[in-house]
């Protein structure tokens, strides 16, 4: 299950409502992400964005009193329909969390590995090959290259956050979305991630939740204003952030509140 | 005349005295059981103690070797038992045990791990001994193995909670099913919490007399047979300890301090366990 | 890959397996003790059939003529129990609160650990200290002094030989500090700063705040505890029959020897002749199995309400 970087995959929500319990985090969401660009999504805390996320791969379920309604297309496929197992379709789409969570027993190899052996057994050469091609892909190999068995713990913040980058590319997902991946970050840290993305988004789409106006404008093609749940406005991020289209918009990008 | 404060200040100063004062009474009472234990065993230690199994009564001499290899095999067979079932139970209330079954089941294994050894050895002489016929190591194993399970069951649990939710969600965003999650980035991120739990539990199991009198019961003799009976440290010690010959009181004070140090030893290895290799997770 | 159908649907079957593995194993637990439960039931019905209650408060154990009466084995559990309580109590406590609220932060560790580790020394060892230490000492440098001022007392009489309920007392006591002294400590570390800050701030000295603020507000897990250590002493055996006398009896004095149902068990169970005598012996198990459970209960239940379901107790060291 390789995707070719030509592929014109699309991620779609239509009508998209999440719930915890009775409350509506996520209310009536209809957002499309264009193959091989960066949306990201900003919004003042609690306004659904990360739930809104956390939908796109089925995470949302996992918490108890969690329910979804309304349609999350991958290209054709509807992946909330009732013969998707959701297991399999986070193999397709990678996920980046806050704060940097390597897995404290394996090395940096084994991380980078761990999403591949999920995956069925893989030869030797090719898990090498894999391992490499995805620390490139997260600027990370030059700096690991020399002790790929080493503990993943002994990195530092930044280059454990980009190791788990590369976790989540090695399979080669076709969508990469990244929750406040810098939020935990100091400033030389968040830099080198956001050139990241303009170097992967060549092969992914790749969505990205963050509460840091700046950084949306630095690094996406559209941006995704959310408010109480709602999908305020959409477009592309020059527009939005210079000739926004809704007042709320226009109060939260020039910090009247937030 | 002394003022109100001045009173109030004294009263604080001599509660303070008195509560370090008996709180360094309870920590004597352990540098002098230690202090005894070695004044009293030590010089009966020598080679011929490991190595020789009790001479007949009365005479001098003689050592523990059956014991320390009853010792080893009976609790070595209950960990087999054990462990697996008190593991595993552990890893059911840390996964999935939030429900009302988890709840009744933490409550229990609470319950019974307050409960008298004693009567577990009872359990394993109804179960083992009265059906075969006789005393057996296995029923000793299987009595100490009923004391584990509880005691096991916790610390897992314990330990497993410690692993962060993160550590999980990034798993089962890579596509990890529930099961994988659990059993290779969970378990083996507590690994090091659980196995100290286990020897902790083990350490604790091998000084236990009372469920023993009536399961393995105890062997004068040197022998490995799981189907006999068979001696530990702890049998060896209330024997001879309560026994009307001198000599077998010296040997009662050798045997209490290789058992109180085959305790330790366990114990520290432990602690070790847990700082070498996963300190990072706590 | 273009939408390529992906499989299957709802939980894995490997989830379903895992699940069904694990609860297998939880299932032991609640099996166990029902389990105890029913087999000493079964066991002891001749014996609770023949004697019914009377067997809780006749003091005659005769085993030639097959009557039997656990009154002083049980007065015996209770009383040395109690003794336990007494000594032990103050003790466990101070230690609690020189840990948390008095004690420099680097005597903490060490003086924590080796309270632990009284929980670690076997119980046939803390009898033996017991036979040859501790007996000893009473005898020699106890009781002549506690006899002179307090013989009059009923709990003074008679003659001190060494295995009494005295001795038995003692050695329960120093084998349930660690396990009230642990369970306290966790009770005191819950109870947040701010009570003895509110406390201190009011003027209060150190002391006054403990006892003000601090203490009150864990009241039921620091009851918890003791009650904890309560059950412990009920079903210890070792320690206590090594020095306790094993004599069916009931006297108010603490240097006569006495008895407790856990060292009738260990004392007499092999030696047991007759299927009656079996019988009484595990009923004697019995109760002694419903007292302790009840009694861990209780406690469990008090400390949950303050700790929160850590597993407090479960492994000292």
């Amino acid at each position: 299950m390789v995707a070719s970087a030509n592929t014109r995959l699309r991620l779609e929500t239509s009508h998209l409502t999440a719930f915890f319990g009775q409350h509506r985090a996520v209310r009536d969401v209809s957002l499309l992400f264009p193959a091989h660009t960066v949306t990201a999504i900003i919004g003042p805390s609690g306004c659904g964005k990360s739930t809104l996320l956390r939908c796109l791969n089925r995470m949302h379920e996992l918490t108890p009193g969690a329910a979804v309604d309304g349609e999350v297309r991958l290209d054709d496929l509807n992946i909330y329909a009732a013969d998707v197992n959701p297991v399999e379709l986070r193999r397709r789409i990678g996920m980046v969390f806050q704060r940097p969570t390597p897995f404290p027993t394996m090395s940096i190899y084994d991380n980078v590995a761990a999403g591949l052996k999920v995956n069925g057994r893989w030869p030797r050469k090719q898990m090498d090959d894999a391992v490499e091609r995805a620390l490139q892909q997260a600027a990370l190999w030059d700096e690991v290259k020399d002790h790929l068995r080493t503990s993943a713990l002994d990195l530092s913040g930044g280059q454990q956050q980009r190791l788990c980058i590369a976790r989540a590319v090695a399979p080669e997902p076709e969508i990469l979305l990244l929750d406040e991946p810098t939020a935990s970050l100091d400033p030389a840290g968040t830099q080198r991630i956001e050139e990241l993305c303009h170097a992967l988004k060549r092969l992914y789409t790749i969505v990205i939740v963050t509460h840091n106006m700046q950084q949306a404008a630095r690094v996406s093609d559209y941006t995704a204003f959310m408010y109480l749940g709602n999908l305020v406005e959409v477009g592309r991020t020059n527009e939005l952030f210079t000739k926004p289209k809704v007042e709320q918009t226009e109060a939260y990008i020039t910090g009247r509140f937030g | 005349m002394i003022s109100r404060a001045t009173r109030r200040h004294l009263a604080s100063r001599l509660m303070t005295v008195l509560v370090v004062l008996l709180s360094f009474l309870a920590v004597l009472a352990l540098i002098l059981i230690f202090g005894n234990l070695l004044a009293k065993g030590a010089s009966s230690i020598d080679w011929a103690f490991f190595t020789k199994s009790p001479v007949p009564a009365g005479q001098t001499g003689g050592g523990v070797a059956n014991a320390i290899v009853g010792t080893a095999i009976v609790v070595g067979l209950s960990a087999l038992i054990g462990v697996p079932i008190g593991v595993g139970a552990g890893m059911y209330l840390a996964e999935y045990g939030s429900g009302r079954f988890g709840y009744m089941v933490r409550f229990v294994a609470d319950v019974l791990n307050g409960t008298p050894s004693i009567v577990i050895g009872i359990v394993g002489w109804i179960f083992i001994v009265k059906p075969s016929g006789h005393f057996s190591a296995l029923a000793g194993s299987v009595a100490l193995a009923i004391l584990m399970i509880p005691m096991l069951a916790r610390t897992t649990e314990e330990m497993v909670r410690l692993v962060p939710h993160s550590l999980r969600e990034a798993a089962l965003a890579l596509g990890y099913p529930r099961w994988r999650t659990s059993l290779k980035i969970v378990a083996r991120t507590a690994l090091g919490g659980i196995v100290t739990g286990c020897l902790v539990g083990v350490a604790r199991v091998a000084g236990e007399t009372a469920p023993l009198l009536f399961t393995a019961l105890g062997n004068l003799n040197f022998t490995v047979s799981v189907s006999q009976p068979m001696q530990t440290l702890s049998l060896q010690i209330y024997v001879y300890a309560t026994g009307p010959f001198e000599e077998w009181h010296r040997l009662a004070w050798a045997a209490a301090l290789v058992l109180m140090g085959l305790v330790l030893i366990i114990s520290l290895i432990a602690r070790w366990v847990t700082r070498q290799r996963y300190g990072s997770i706590r | 890959m273009a939408s390529q159908p992906l499989l299957l649907h709802g939980t894995d079957r490997g989830d379903r397996i895992y699940r069904g593995a694990l609860t297998g194993f939880a299932l032991a637990l609640p099996a166990l003790i029902l389990v105890i439960l029913g087999v000493l039931f079964v066991n002891a019905w001749p014996a609770l059939k023949r004697f019914g209650p009377s067997f809780l408060v006749t003091s005659t154990w005769d085993p030639v003529a097959e009557v039997y009466g656990a009154a002083p084995m049980i007065f015996g559990t209770l009383a040395s129990s109690f003794v336990a309580l007494l000594i032990a109590v103050p003790l466990a406590l101070s230690v609690a609160i020189f840990l948390t609220e008095f004690s420099p932060r680097w005597l903490r560790q060490p003086v924590a650990f080796l309270v632990e580790l009284l929980a670690a020394i076997p119980s046939v060892v803390y009898g033996t200290w017991g036979i040859f230490v501790l007996i000893p000492f009473l005898r020699a440098h106890v009781v002549p002094p506690l006899k002179a001022v307090f013989g009059w007392t009923p709990f003074l009489q008679g003659v001190f030989y060494g295995n009494s309920l005295l001795a038995g007392g003692i050695i329960l006591a120093i084998m349930i500090v660690p396990y009230i002294a642990a369970v306290a400590r966790e009770v005191l570390l819950a109870v947040p700063m701010s009570q003895r800050e509110a406390a201190l701030a009011m003027g209060a000295t150190r002391w006054e705040a403990v006892r003000s603020a601090v203490l009150p507000y864990g009241r039921a897990g620091l009851i918890g505890a003791i009650i904890l250590g309560l059950g412990r002493a009920l079903g210890e055996t070792m320690g206590v029959t090594m020095v306790i006398g094993n004599r069916h009896d009931i006297g108010l004095s603490l240097l006569q020897p006495a008895y407790t149902m856990a060292a009738a068990i260990a004392n007499e169970f092999s030696e047991a002749t007759t299927a009656m005598y079996h019988s009484a012996l595990m009923e004697v198990g019995l109760i002694l199995f419903v007292l302790t459970v009840a009694v861990n209960a209780i406690a469990r239940i008090l400390i949950w309400r303050v700790a929160r379901g850590a597993a407090v107790g479960s492994g000292a060291l």
